[in-house]
């Protein structure tokens, strides 16, 4: 028993940072999420390498909204790691509760735009393969990234009762993980969708 | 300083029962997260959905038992099969499985729960749930009908036009969500809650099994949980996915489908391959041999099986080239297959078999393995699969596959575990005519469906015209399937009589070598009094096998009696990293759960407000779960921010 070291340790209880269940669980989730993301766009580009012309429709989508839109959600994700970092670590309110409320204004503003730019779009989720694709593909990610503004709601509205300290405040680093993890799908998603029909 | 108990008294047994044991009464049943009354529970409810699949089966043989038998109309016949395959695959053959693990996993690693006991009652009442859901459709002639992998066109709206397709559909994405949490629940108890010294290699082969098969799903599930809410929304919303005229593909159905379909084969294989290599050698009186090259067989078999979906798609018109390289990994799934298998028959060969009932149903399920793994390598050579696709030949294969590798494998694991779970034996006697009706039945009933498979019978035909010879094999296969069905009724009435009269167990009746057979049978709420100290594999054999000085120490270690705790151990090392505080009885995970089935059951009657309802109840239920708790150590207890 001497070599396991079960004596003279102390070990911290309860939920601990990366030492909670909860931070190991969270990546389940993010390695099963992903995993959809990947089956998505298997199925977006086998339906592009089966169509006959019109494959995007009206040619490659418009960066107007969707470039700027990008760096928001970046933007967002850069204030969630500000709040943590230099709030939560660091046991300093006001940073913390900035940071989550800037993360979750950002992350609302995509969504918004978002919206506007399914708007402008000149074809419906009914116009043949390329239609369908797009809608249901950025629709996903967005599901997600309402889930993901939910959540940062509950982190706020948490930091806000105070239950959050320097060393415990794995509810917060957990729900930042997927949070990112959202944000790096939207950049696959992006790259998927609106740059590489312009390598053609 | 670590809390360590040096004796364990009673007061501390009386202590810890008090701290983990399940409320009494309906509460209990509601709310409970204890993962061996989940373990049951997942097992019970399996086996009743096989006793609902199995009377399906049976209806269809009487149907098929001479040629021109109208018992069924062809739509009957059509929804009779469908849910016959969906049944056994999906809400019996995996949760059968999860339900062993479940029990298990935590005694196996010495631990006093799995990682997220919540989400583990989770998963039960959506697998749950999501058969009651399924089986809804029956009684109003709506169920599925398009045979399980309801494939489009058929499948969609235009030629299918009912909602038994969106049972099908709605029913697979809501289990889907069961078996995903249930997979990281196991993945994550891998990794956190191993006892002190529980290295890699010393994990029983079933846990290997089951964290094969629980990475396989993280990384599968996705797969047709997405095809089926891309045919949902072809049916429902008018997008294109599978549409042909509008340039979709059904082919692409296929694809998604077996690309979780064949990682599902083994998902429902591998931890009954873990049962035969964790039971069996106990009766050989010997640890398994080739305990390395079994595990890394398990992984390999895992691997490589997300390589050769396209092999249930031969004949569907691809490239020769892309034929070849998916056959050629179908074939080299044979390797890892013939290594475990070996090292069973070495096993027993060198072992000193103890013929028990479990015995005889973990030996035999090695001749149905390598039957079912032969017809599985025939089925994989292109030319020969041309001729075979779609009839009775792939019929036989995939029966042989599992009933021999799932069914016989789970029923002998229940002989085995049954002393563990109650306290009691099962009997002898009436196991042996159990075990005998069973493997004759099975084989009278199914080794002829091999042959009138290769005389040329489709499967999925209502019925056959005379004169086609093939009508004394049928009838054969027929007087088996209930042969076999009569195995499991004995089965069941063993476990009925045994429960009520079986003769008292004492911790390890079996004389077996892993923890779990360490503590009482039936093992106590909190499973172990002190966190074992494991230094071997064989933890109960260490003196008669002396294969080092080292000895495990079940007897000192953390006591961890300060509310539910258990301990959680580092990834690589399982070295003490810090005390896991448990949650208690919880209504949330049902209160998930039953919200989950609002939404759905809104989905299926096209009621906005029902799915809308559903949904709100499922983002509350969620935050309620995970709003931060004390007595968790999820709140922080110096200064606040």
């Amino acid at each position: 028993m001497s070599e396991l070291g079960l004596r003279n340790r102390v070990l911290p209880i309860g939920s601990f940072g990366r030492k909670s269940s909860g931070w190991y669980g969270v990546w389940t989730l993010v390695l099963t999420e992903a995993t959809l993301f990947a089956y998505l766009l298997f199925s977006y580009f086998y339906l592009a390498s089966q169509a006959n012309g019109d494959w995007p429709i009206g040619g490659p989508p418009s960066l107007k909204l969707a470039a700027p839109n990008t760096l928001v959600l970046l933007l967002s994700s850069a204030a969630l790691i500000w709040a943590e970092r230099s709030g939560a670590r660091q046991g300093k309110r006001w940073q913390l509760l900035s940071g989550l409320a800037l993360s979750l204004v950002l992350g609302v503003v995509f969504v918004l735009v978002q919206l506007r730019e399914w708007q402008t779009k000149s074809f419906s989720i009914h116009s043949g393969t390329y239609g369908s694709s797009y809608f249901i593909v950025t629709g996903f990610h967005l599901a997600h990234v309402i889930v993901g503004l939910m959540l940062l709601l509950a982190l706020f509205i948490w930091a806000l009762n105070g239950m959050f300290d320097r060393q415990r405040h794995a509810p917060l680093t957990i729900g930042a993980i997927y949070w990112h993890f959202v944000d790096v799908v939207w950049l696959i998603v992006f790259t998927a969708l609106y740059l590489v029909p312009r390598l053609k | 300083m670590p809390r360590i108990a040096d004796e364990g008294g009673l007061h501390i047994d009386a202590r810890l029962k008090a701290i983990w044991e399940t409320a009494p009464g309906i509460r209990g049943v509601l709310s409970s997260v204890d993962h061996k009354r989940i373990g049951i529970r997942y097992i019970v409810t399996a086996f009743i959905f096989l006793i609902a699949g199995g009377v399906e089966a049976l209806v269809m043989r009487l149907q098929l038992a001479h040629s021109d038998l109208k018992i069924l109309s062809p739509e009957a016949y059509n929804q009779l099969f469908t849910m016959h395959g969906f049944t056994m695959i999906f809400l019996y053959a995996g949760p059968v499985l999860s339900g062993f693990s479940n029990y298990l996993w935590p005694l196996l690693l010495g631990s006093r729960d799995m990682a997220f006991p919540r989400l583990n009652a989770l998963s039960y009442w959506i697998f749950l749930l999501a058969g009651i859901f399924l089986y809804v459709s029956f009684p109003l002639g709506l169920a599925p009908n398009a045979g399980w992998f309801n494939y489009p066109p058929l499948s969609a709206k235009d030629y299918n036009p009912g909602p038994n397709i969106d049972f099908y559909l709605l029913g697979l994405i809501f289990l889907g969500i069961s078996t995903t949490v249930g997979a990281a629940n196991f993945l994550v108890s891998l990794l956190r809650t191993r006892a002190p010294g529980m290295s890699i290699n010393r994990l029983p082969i079933l846990v290997w099994g089951t964290l094969t098969t629980s990475i396989g799903n993280l990384l599968a599930v996705p797969a047709v949980s997405l095809a089926c809410v891309l045919l949902f929304t072809d049916r429902q919303f008018g997008t294109h996915f599978f549409d042909v005229e509008a340039h979709g593909q059904p082919l692409l159905w296929q694809h998604l489908f077996w690309m979780f379909g064949h990682p599902w084969v083994y998902a429902i294989v591998l931890p009954a391959l873990g049962i035969v290599s964790d039971a069996l050698p106990t009766f050989c009186r010997r640890p398994l041999v080739g305990y390395t090259p079994v595990a890394l067989a398990t992984v390999a078999t895992m691997i490589v099986g997300f390589g050769v979906w396209l092999h249930h798609m031969f004949a569907t018109g691809m490239p020769m080239l892309s034929l070849a390289f998916f056959s050629a990994a179908s074939l080299v799934i044979t390797i890892p297959s013939a290594v475990s298998t070996f090292a069973w028959v070495a096993t027993i060969w060198t072992g000193k078999p103890v013929l028990t009932t479990p015995f005889l149903f973990l030996s035999s399920f090695i001749l149905l393995f390598v039957i079912g793994g032969v017809s599985g390598v025939m089925t994989g050579a292109v030319p020969f699969d041309f001729q075979l696709t779609d009839t009775y030949f792939v019929v036989a294969h995939l029966h042989y596959v599992l009933i021999g590798i799932n069914v016989f494998p789970v029923v002998g694991g229940i002989y085995y575990w049954f002393p563990k779970m109650t306290g009691r034996m099962m009997g002898e006697r009436l196991g042996r005519w159990n075990f005998w009706t069973m493997f004759l039945g099975f084989n009278i009933g199914f080794f002829p469906m091999h042959i009138v498979g290769l005389m040329g019978m489709p499967r999925r035909i209502y019925t056959y015209a005379p004169g086609l010879g093939w009508d004394t094999i049928n009838l054969l296969t027929t007087v088996g399937a209930f042969a076999f069905a009569i195995g499991i009724l004995l089965f069941l009435i063993n476990l009925l009589m045994s429960l009520r009269s079986g003769k008292r167990a004492g911790a390890n009746p079996w004389d077996a070598p892993t923890l779990e057979w360490s503590v009482p049978s039936p093992a106590p709420a909190y499973n172990f009094a002190v966190i074992p100290v494991v230094a071997s594999r064989h933890p109960l054999w260490e003196e008669r096998l002396n294969e080092s000085a080292e000895r495990s120490d079940l007897s000192r270690g953390y006591l961890l009696d300060h509310g539910r705790e258990t301990l959680a151990t580092t990834v690589l090392d399982a070295e003490p990293d810090l005390i896991l505080k448990m949650p208690g009885d919880s209504y949330a995970p049902l209160a998930l759960a039953l919200a989950l089935a609002v939404l759905f059951v809104g989905l299926i009657l096209h009621s906005a407000t029902c799915s809308g309802l559903g949904s709100v109840a499922v983002a509350l239920a969620i935050l309620v779960w995970l709003w931060p708790q004390r007595s968790l150590g999820q709140i922080g207890e110096s200064t606040h921010v």
